[in-house]
Order: C-alpha cells, then structure tokens, then sequence
C-alpha cells in the first residue's frame, strides 16, 4: 500500500492565528476578509486536502521577542523560526549531518553519494550558455568579489559547495537590456564522483531575460546558483533536472528580488536518483512580485525533493507558490516543504502557496508541508493549500467506461495535471521537450 | 436493430468476510428503440448489474452470459465494452483530478470513434447539449465532476450519453438527488437521445417518480439479486402504490 503523509506545520509563533479550512485549492482565502466568510472546504474524491488561512491579528510580538536572542552558537535544530535558519560560508558553522535535522529529514543521506562528507574535488559538469547575444558570460575564479555577495549558504552541502567549487560561471543581464533570446545553461555532468559548482545570474536593474538550467547526464553534484533580480527587472528562472539515473544533485537556488521586480522561478524534476532542490526568494525592496513553480514526477526508487522559502522582509510584495508533484512505482518518494515567512516590517504581504501530488501507484509516498509564519497582522492575504490524491481504481474505471483506454486514461490524468506548470515556462520549444519526457515518464512506468 | 442479452447471471464480490453472492440468476434482454425499467429496494443488487455490464473490477461473474448482439461482452475490457456500445450513467459519477471536461469529453469521443471529432461540430455539439440539460458553459473548463454538486453530476453523465451516442445505455438511479426541475431536464436529454431510435434502455430506480418522464415499455422488479416480477408500465403504478413490501415479504432474508 501507497503511504501518504501530510504534515502540516502551524508555528507556534503565531499563536493567534485561527485556523480554519480553506476554501477550493485555487482559491485564495483573504485576509480582511470578514470572520466567517472564508469558503469551508469542499472535499474532493480522491483528495485528502488541507489549507489554512491566517485571520488579521497581532501575531508578530512573541517572534520578535525570539528573533533578539536566538543569535549564538545555538545548533542549527531545532529552529524557533525559519527566518533564525543559520546562514554561513564556513561549513564549520552546520554540524555533521544526522538525518534529524529539520531540513534533512525527509532526504536519504546515504544516498547523497558523499555530497555531505567528502571533498566535492572532482571536476564540476560542464557548463555552456548559449542563446541570448546581449548576455554577458564570465567564467571567473573564486575570487571574483561578485561571488556570494547576495547569497549565503543555508546548510552543510551548500557551505561545503561554496568552500570547494573551482571556476564560477557568472551571467549577467545588462542594465535595462531585454535579452535577444533564452539564455540556455547546459551543464551536462559525465561521472559520479563529488564535485561543487557556482552559478551567478545577475539581472540588472530593469532588465529582462529568461534564464534556463538544463541538467543532464550523471553527476553528483553539490551546487549554488546565485540570483539576483534587480530592481525593476523582469527574470524568470528555469531549472530542469533531467539527470541520469544515478545522478545525485543538491542545489541551493537563492534569489534577492529587488524593487519592484517580476521573478519567476520553475523547477522542473525528472531524472536523478536523488534531486533535492532549495529555492529561495528573498525580497529586499518593496513593490516586487514572485511566482514559484514546480513539476516533479518521480519514477521507482528516486527521491524528489523540494524545499523552499519566500522571505517577505519588505512591505508590499506578492507572492505565489504552486508546486505539483507525481508519483509512480515502488519507493517513489516526492518531499515539498513550502516555507513562507511574512515578518514583522512586510506589511502588505499578498501570498499563497499550493502544493499538489498525485500518486499513480502503490508504494510511492509523498510528503507535504506548508509552513506559514506571520509576524504582522497588516497583510494583504495569506494562504497555503496541499493535497496529495490518488488516482486509483475507481478514476481509472470512469474513465475506461467511456471507451478511453487504460494506460491513455492514465496520460490523460497526469498530462493534465501537470500541465499547468509546464506551460508558466513560456519557452515553447522548452515545454514541448518537457511534455514529451512527461510522456516518456508516464510509457517507463509500464502503466 | 442491436441486442443486449443477459443470461442466468449469478455475479459476487469478494468482502473482508468472503465472497458474497449478490446476483443470483438475472435474465434480461433489452433490444434497440425499448426502455427497461428495473426497480427495487435498497442493496438488492442494481448497481452490481449495472456495474458488472460495465465491467468493474471489483464484481466476478461466476456463471451466466452478457452478449451484445452475440459478442460475448464478459471477455471484453471495460473501455472495449463503451466502444462496444454500452454507456453506464453511474448512481455516484467519481471525480477525476486533474482532467478539464472539455478535455475529457474529446478524449472519450475520439476513444469511441476511432478517430478524432471534427472540432467545429463537436464543440457546437458540446455546446448545444450543455446548453439544453442546463449545465454552465464554464463547467467544460472545470475537472470531470470535481466540485459538482450531486445534480450536477448526474447532468453531467447525460450530458456524455448524448454526445457519445451508445447502443444501449444503462441509466443508475440517474434520478437520485434532482430536484423536480432537474429531473425534467435529465429525462427530456434522454428522451431526446432514446427518440433517435438508435438506442435500448435500461433505467434503474428505486421510486417511480422518473417513470412520469421517461415512459418505460417494461418494468422488471428487482429483489435480493434477481427479477421477481415484470410486467408492463402498470406494474410501476402498483409498486407506488403498495411499495416492495409484497416483495421483501416473500423473500427469505439471507443469512
Ligand atoms: N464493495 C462492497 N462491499 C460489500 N458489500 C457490497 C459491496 N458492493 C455491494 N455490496 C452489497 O451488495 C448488495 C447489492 O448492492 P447494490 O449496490 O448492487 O444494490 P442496489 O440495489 O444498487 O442498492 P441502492 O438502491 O442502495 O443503490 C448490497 O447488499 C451491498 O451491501
Ligand atoms: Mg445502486
């Protein structure tokens, strides 16, 4: 039997917050709104589902009190808030790696091919930009002071990527240029061995560009991808995980958002024996708007992982999270963690977070954990939503009986499901390729 | 003229207790152009021959034969049955994730006739028949019957019967949860389609009240897993009158 979790985090820093169910997932439940008037949930076969909405309230006071002395050598769990996580270049900073680390616990550490222990010395996969002619491509040494100059390392692997990578490849969209095409990053790994790697993409201000990390072959690969989205710039970035089978990737994926920005993220997973991704969206100024997408669709045996965070610190910005994840085959193992801080000084906060899977198999799991953490009360809206359904027998009958045949009934569900998130890449020979591995997921699952 | 002929079927299901015989011996032939009603109380066994014609897993079929105008319909898988012809509007239609009704309804019909529909009809047809059982044009974009109401669903698969045209369509307490007025409007969309004198029926209920729309040629009544009355539309006039009680009275309460 197919196992499926859910988990679901209301900090206890928030004391006030009044839970309530939400609403259709696609619904957003507003804040402002008057008590009472939030949709109840509406239950969908096949779909345990829950949401939270967060009512107004003074809820900042006690995390406040618990930001001021949180500060020390305190290890790095248990963590009394997100936004206290330990940020450090010096992997000394993050202890050996247990596996009961909140942020470790999902992932299968002895399969991290020695990510987390050894040297990451080998040499990184290859990395080549090609597309856009009015985008600057550097490869430039460790000492290039632009480097980690706007993102710190979260965890052990990223430090560990951070104090081991060689060359940097550092792309850079000049000021107010829309970039002439799709800057397409390949990085095509040939070997197992530990290796580390730094990306930096650098959207200056009121710039434009789309911006796509296309893994391939076999890797293990510990990795920073820098990201900075300046103000009034428009940058969406791509990252499509078609690894090998046996490839293993841990990527830290930060981005500070400017002013008034537009940043789109997309992760794309599909091949890899184990892809943990941790994308992150730090707003620096008011005014900005992120969107954060995710496809995952995990095989037999492979272990999907996504982690991440949107840091509200400024007022007046958006944001909005939709990841969808499906499952098939034996010990198909997908973890989404979404964690949404709004502090203290974000009033005007506007943010909803969704996660969605659906396991098409016995034997795949799935976990999901939305994490809301408000500090203010003066927000525009927040919300998260997760679900994870099943599509079983009786789905499968429905759809039989008006002639489909099983495994088209079986594509019919998953492509459209899945769907949604291909099609916020608006890189059309990008989607299609994707589409068409979606398509090659779905025929290998002998379904 | 087509042929949908049930012979002798004795049909289980397996339970955490066991198996547990439900049809004991069903005998029914419906041919093109009539309407059957079955009609019975509670649990005796309507869905599970409904079911079992569609196909679903969950019923083995121990003895008896289902043909479709002399094709043996048990050996078919369920999706070669709907191409075969039979249409199953189910008592409790489920939802699907993730698949838009437009979407769904094009997938089907393709499925059914072997080659895509000519997309400017078929859209007026989807159209069309939307429009005459009611349901919201904004309904195509939504998932197949995720978050429809009971009524709605049930719109929704007379809604399919129409556009996906079968031989014979087995019709599962389609009346269950409408109001009168939705009631009207499901019986008219299949008497529209039964009209055509393309298709059999076989209408399961437990009231009578959908017998004052949709005129059936024979009622058969239906008790602990086989027939044990039929006759013609009278007989429904007798059973809103008296009820099942002459029915369940008679049969021995299984043990
Ligand atoms: N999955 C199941 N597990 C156990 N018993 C079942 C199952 N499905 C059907 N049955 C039993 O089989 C018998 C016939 O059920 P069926 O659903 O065919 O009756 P019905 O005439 O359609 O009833 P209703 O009028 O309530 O729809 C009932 O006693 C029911 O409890
Ligand atoms: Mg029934």
């Amino acid at each position: 039997m197919a196992e499926t979790t859910h988990t679901e985090s209301t900090p206890d820093t928030a004391p006030d917050a009044e839970v309530t169910d939400l609403g259709d997932l696609d619904e957003k439940a507003r804040l402002g709104a008057p008590a009472g008037a939030v949709d109840r949930s509406r239950a969908i076969d096949g779909f345990t589902e829950e949401g939270e909405s967060l009512s107004t309230g003074d809820t900042g006071s006690e995390q406040l009190g618990l930001k001021k002395h949180s500060h020390g050598n305190a290890p790095v769990i248990p963590e009394a808030s997100r936004g206290e996580r330990r940020r450090s270049f010096d992997i000394a900073d993050f202890p050996t790696l247990t596996g009961l680390e909140e942020d470790w616990r999902f992932t299968p550490l002895k399969r991290l091919r020695g990510l987390h222990t050894e040297a990451l010395s080998a040499s990184a996969p290859a990395v080549e930009v090609t597309g856009a002619g009015n985008v600057t491509v550097e490869t430039v040494g460790r000492d290039d002071v632009r480097l980690g100059a706007s993102a710190t390392p979260e965890d052990r692997v990223s430090a560990a990527a951070w104090n081991a990578f060689g060359d940097a490849t550092v792309i850079t969209v000049p000021q107010e240029t829309v970039a002439d095409g799709e800057v397409m990053v390949s990085v095509r790994g040939t070997h197992a061995e530990a290796s580390a790697q730094h990306i930096l993409i650098d959207a200056k201000a009121f710039s434009k560009a789309v911006v796509v990390l296309d893994h391939q072959g076999s890797a293990t690969l510990a990795q920073n991808v820098e990201i900075v989205v300046g103000d009034g710039a428009e940058l969406t970035v791509v990252s499509v995980q078609e690894w090998d089978d046996d490839a293993v990737h841990v990527s830290s994926q930060q981005a500070k958002v400017g002013r008034d920005a537009r940043y789109k993220h997309v992760v794309v997973s599909l091949g890899g024996d184990l892809v943990r991704l941790t994308p992150s969206s730090i707003f620096t100024a008011p005014g900005a708007e992120v969107e954060m997408y995710g496809l995952y669709f995990a095989d037999a045996g492979q272990h999907l992982e996504q982690r991440l965070l949107v840091d509200h610190a400024v007022p007046n910005c958006k944001s909005r999270v939709t990841y969808k994840g499906a499952l098939q085959g034996d010990d198909a193992h997908t973890v989404w963690v979404g964690d949404v801080l709004i502090r203290k000084a974000a009033e005007g906060t506007d943010t909803y977070e969704t996660n969605r899977n659906l396991i098409l198999t016995d034997g795949a799991r799935s976990d999901s954990v939305p994490n809301l953490e408000i500090e203010t009360g003066l927000i525009e809206g927040a919300g998260h939503a997760s679900a994870t359904g099943r599509f079983d027998d009786e789905h499968l009958f429905y759809l039989m009986a008006r002639g489909i045949p099983e495994k088209a009934a079986r594509r019919l569900v998953v492509r459209g499901f899945l769907t949604e998130v291909i099609q916020q890449i608006k890189v059309p020979a990008l989607e299609e390729r994707l589409s068409e591995s979606v398509e090659r997921e779905l025929a290998a699952g002998n379904l | 003229m087509s042929t949908l002929e049930i012979k002798d079927l004795h049909v289980s299901i397996d339970t955490e207790q066991g198996n547990v015989p439900i049809l004991k011996g069903v005998t029914l032939t419906i041919n093109t152009g009539e309407t059957h009603a079955i009609m019975g109380p509670n649990g005796s066994g309507k869905s599970t021959l409904a079911s079992t014609i569609a196909g679903h897993p969950r019923y083995t079929v121990d003895s008896g034969s289902i043909t479709l105008d002399g094709e043996d319909v048990l050996s078919m898988s369920v999706d070669e049955r709907a191409r075969a012809g039979l249409f199953l509007a189910m008592q409790y239609p489920v939802e699907v994730p993730g698949v838009t009704m437009t979407n769904f309804l094009r997938t089907a019909k393709t499925a059914l006739d072997g080659e895509a529909p000519s997309l400017r009809h078929w859209t007026k047809d989807v159209k069309t028949a939307m429009a005459q059982l009611r349901i919201d044009a904004d309904f195509a974009q939504r998932n197949v019957n995720e978050g429809f109401s009971g009524g709605e669903k049930k719109r929704v698969e007379i809604l399919q019967l129409e556009l996906f045209r079968p031989k014979f369509a087995i019709l599962d307490e389609t009346d269950s949860g409408l109001d009168v007025d939705a009631l009207k409007v499901v019986s008219e969309g299949v008497n529209r389609e039964h009209s055509k004198g393309e298709m059999g029926t076989l209408l399961i209920t437990h009231y009578t009240r959908i017998l004052r729309y949709i005129k059936p040629d024979f009622v058969h009544v239906f008790v602990a897993g086989r027939i044990a009355e039929q006759g013609g539309p009278e007989l429904a006039d007798q059973l809103e009158a008296e009820g099942y009680d002459r029915f369940t009275a008679q049969t021995p309460v299984e043990a």
